[in-house]
């Protein structure tokens, strides 16, 4: 939405390692019959090597269709617009063949149902030969085997159970198989949508941990997609908040969930019902449609600091603490943060509007 | 803004009398087995869903059922209300006896026991209005014939539960709402009929984390305005937490520890709910623990392990807890797993076919591999025990001894664990049972005396 300078107002890269993957103003809309659904509209990201980045936000807010734009796998009917740069190609608008070809060797994919993405009718040992043959067909037969057999024991599956079926799996394990699936090609970037949210919280726990380990003796940039903000906070170096298409947020995990900048994350921070919690909070209101957002910043029709800026002018993208001298890393999306001049005389002032009606809210 | 629902400080109602009181109560499902199973004659089982489940549910608290997926939360829920038959067992409601109602015989009573299900959007028909859907309890209850009486009733049960005004939803499809709007429909038409108990089987779990605070604050709400007595059906400890007076946290179809909700997180006792406790993520970086996590998951409930059922992932498992073949083959994955390729096929093919293995017995045979002695797997045992000296399986092993060409291990007898009192909680686990304790005991002076004379075949040290 904003054209503010997306990069000008990151802090300098530094020593920060280059980013695998960049993403810039990237669009995505699904056709209806009526208004195009806004999936996801103007988001920019980096994705560096050995970094763990989780994308927080609830149902609807267009952080599955972000995992897929960047995979290229969005469904026919669907538009994308922007750019996702890898290794100095676009990937927007590459044609399926080729980006097939990334898939896999280049870019990996871990979905949220472990049970319906392995073949029942397949060993596990063929599933990872098979996946192997397809991309390195030089590559011989017992090297495969090996790598194979190190990609699952990473996982904790026993190289006893290598030559069996799927069925004989838990459903834990076989979530399991399918990252040391994705792992066995040592890709260089691993978009992971909601990979534990199917399994009982012991096994999320085992899998997440063995994520952070992952993270540690292996330098794949990881993109990990959930709504639980306790994950994020336990495994992610940085977080991305999103909300009704865009990043409204970005920072250090650490510094985000300890101070964060935007409203909607601090809402969304308090509203989650931990073991810590002492008082039930909620966001009035509930998410909005994408076919017809609210203008401006989407949040404010929810926010408690709406100010009258916020209903008539997009949000500027910008360095949290900024206004106040002391800026950190991270960037928001929020008229709090500023810029002063940009605000029109009276704009600060706090937004009028009737109470939200009971039967607005979710 | 975000209101704080103090539920914490609130006084509690006095508890009153007991509404439901359920004993023993046992829900099994026959498993059919695979087609080649039936043409070999092969018996078909049973899982036991819910097995050998009392306790009381007391006019006006709210008691959590929490457990992983699998555990029997559901089926529980379900058999209270007679969605599925009772195996065996008594559930009386108010001192009468309902499980082996017919449906007609059963149809009053639901007037006085409601459900709530997870999923909002599957539980009202598309094809409905809103209005419609929480009307049909009348109709099905033949409570209200008069239409305009009806459309009131509903009117004020939407009201209630906060879709107001309600002439805006009544003629409104379930597509016109959002999650948390469908899920205040559904408590709507749960309500209606002015029930006793709510059985609430994961009502917010499908909602946003935004929402859910409102939901739960709604079903307070609605308990405190019209006395009623839930049964919160969850995996999540975290909501639980807020919302339940007492606790029950079920594994593989039992209760393995109950009690008032305070002692349970202050104070939690079973290993298990110990370690469900630690593996909830913490969104507060500066509260964020160590975790210790179990190990494995929760088994198949067609063969359940022997002895307690969590002892193949209790960190403080001992000799009674029901050792068997079936952990010695967990033990050795695990090792092979952390293994390079080459040294675990080095020790693999000492062994023969661990298939012997998966059959639960109180004793395990390991025969070697051709062209191996059973020297060489009991020298691998050995290995292992030196390697992991503070597994608890060790303590389970009564004897490792070669025997007619191969290796044989015998465990210590396992106990089945019985109903105990710990604290304000009610358990089943051995570590609190002064029996079991005692008995391991017993087990240990007996293998001490066992080993000395023949400490040359015995267990390696």
């Amino acid at each position: 939405m904003s054209d503010a300078p997306m990069q000008a107002q990151q802090p300098a890269a530094g020593a920060e390692s280059e980013p695998v993957l960049t993403v810039r103003n990237l669009r995505a809309w699904y056709g209806t019959m009526g208004d195009p659904v806004r999936a996801v509209d103007g988001v920019s990201i980096d994705l560096r090597a050995g970094e763990t980045v989780g994308l927080v936000g609830e149902s609807g807010c267009g952080k599955s269709t972000l995992g897929r734009a960047i995979m290229g796998l969005l469904p026919d009917g669907a538009a994308v617009a922007g750019e996702v740069r890898y290794r100095g190609r676009d990937l927007v608008g590459l044609p399926q063949r080729d980006l097939r070809s990334l898939r896999g060797p280049d870019l990996g994919l871990v979905f949220q149902e472990p049970m319906t993405r392995l073949d029942p009718l397949v060993t596990i040992e063929d599933h990872f030969l098979e996946t192997l043959r397809a991309h390195e067909p030089d590559t011989d037969t017992d090297e495969m085997r090996r790598r194979s057999l190190a990609a699952l024991a990473g996982m904790g599956i026993p190289p006893t159970r290598f030559k069996q079926y799927p069925h004989e799996f838990s459903g834990g394990m076989r979530q399991r198989i399918m990252i040391a699936l994705a792992l066995a090609l040592n890709p260089k970037v691993v978009i992971a949508d909601e990979p534990t949210t199917a399994l009982d919280v012991i096994v999320e726990a085992q899998i997440l941990q063995i994520l952070a380990d992952l993270r540690r003796n292996f330098d794949a940039a990881l993109l990990l997609i959930t709504h639980n903000l306790g994950i994020v906070a336990e495994t992610c170096d940085r977080v991305a908040v999103m909300y009704a298409g865009q990043i409204v947020e970005e920072g250090p995990a650490r510094e985000v969930f300890t101070e964060p900048a935007h409203p909607y994350t601090r809402e969304l921070l308090r509203s989650t019902i931990s073991l810590s919690t002492t008082g039930l909070h909620y966001i009035p209101g509930a998410p909005p449609s994408l076919v017809d957002p609210p203008s401006a910043c989407r949040f404010h029709p929810r926010c408690p600091n709406a100010m009258e800026v916020c209903a008539r002018k997009d949000p500027i993208e910008m360095t949290p603490g900024a206004e106040e001298g002391r800026p950190r890393e991270g960037r928001v999306l929020c008229w709090l943060h500023g810029p002063a001049d940009e605000i029109p005389p009276g704009g600060e002032r706090p937004l009028e509007r009737g109470e939200i009606a009971l039967a607005e809210e979710a | 803004m975000e209101q704080a629902a103090s539920i914490g400080s609130e006084p509690r109602a006095a508890l009153g009398e007991t509404l439901l009181q359920v004993r023993d109560l046992r829900t099994l499902f026959s498993v059919r087995g695979s087609f080649l199973d039936r043409l070999r004659g092969r018996e078909s089982g049973s899982v036991k869903a819910v097995d050998r489940v009392s306790f009381d549910l007391r006019r006006g608290e709210v008691l959590g059922l929490v457990g992983e997926s699998g555990s029997g939360k559901t089926t529980l829920g379900r058999t209270l209300l007679g969605l599925v038959d009772a195996s065996g067992g008594s559930v009386k409601l108010d001192g009468q006896e309902i499980t082996g109602l017919g449906e007609g015989a059963f149809r009053p009573l639901r007037r006085r026991l409601q459900i709530v299900f997870q999923d909002p959007h599957a539980s009202l028909n598309p094809a409905m209005t809103i209005g419609e859907a929480v009307a049909d309890p009348l109709r099905i209850h033949g409570i209200t014939g008069d239409r305009e009486q009806a459309r009131t009733r509903v009117a004020g049960a939407l009201e209630r539960v906060g879709l107001q005004p309600a002439s805006q939803f009544m003629d409104k499809y379930p597509t016109d709402l959002s999650g948390g709007q469908k899920q205040r429909a559904v408590l709507a038409r749960a309500i209606i009929l002015d029930p006793d108990v709510l059985i609430a089987d994961e009502p917010v779990s499908m909602l946003d984390m935004s929402v859910r605070a409102k939901i739960l604050e709604l079903m307070i709400d609605l308990k405190r305005e019209l006395d009623l007595t839930y049964v919160y059906i969850t995996h999540d400890l975290a909501t639980a937490k807020f919302f339940c007076d007492r606790i029950a946290i079920m594994y593989l179809g039992k209760i393995v520890e109950i009690g008032p909700a305070d002692e349970i997180y202050a104070d939690p006792k079973h290993p298990y709910t110990v370690s469900l406790l630690k593996a909830i993520p913490e969104p507060d970086p500066s509260r964020a623990v160590p975790r210790d996590l179990p190990r494995g998951e929760v088994p198949d409930a067609v063969t359940p392990p022997l002895g307690c059922s969590f002892h193949p992932r209790c960190p403080r498992a001992f000799e009674v807890c029901g050792w068997e073949s079936r952990d010695l083959r967990a033990l050795l994955e695990a090792r092979w797993t952390r293994m390079p390729e080459a040294e675990y096929r080095a020790e693999r093919e000492v062994i023969g076919s661990l298939e012997p293995l998966d059959e639960p017995a109180m004793s395990a045979v390991l025969e070697p591999a051709s062209g191996h002695a059973p020297r060489e797997v009991l020298e691998l045992i050995h290995r292992l025990r030196a390697d992991a000296p503070d597994d608890p399986f060790w303590k389970g092993v009564a004897e490792v001894r070669e025997r007619g060409g191969a290796v044989a291990i015998r465990f210590h007898d396992g106990l089945e664990p019985r109903d105990v009192e710990a604290g304000r909680s009610r358990l089943e686990c051995h570590l609190y049972d002064p029996e079991a304790l005692a008995a391991a005991e017993r087990a240990r002076n007996a293998q001490r005396s066992n080993d000395r004379p023949s400490s040359d075949r015995g267990v390696a040290k």
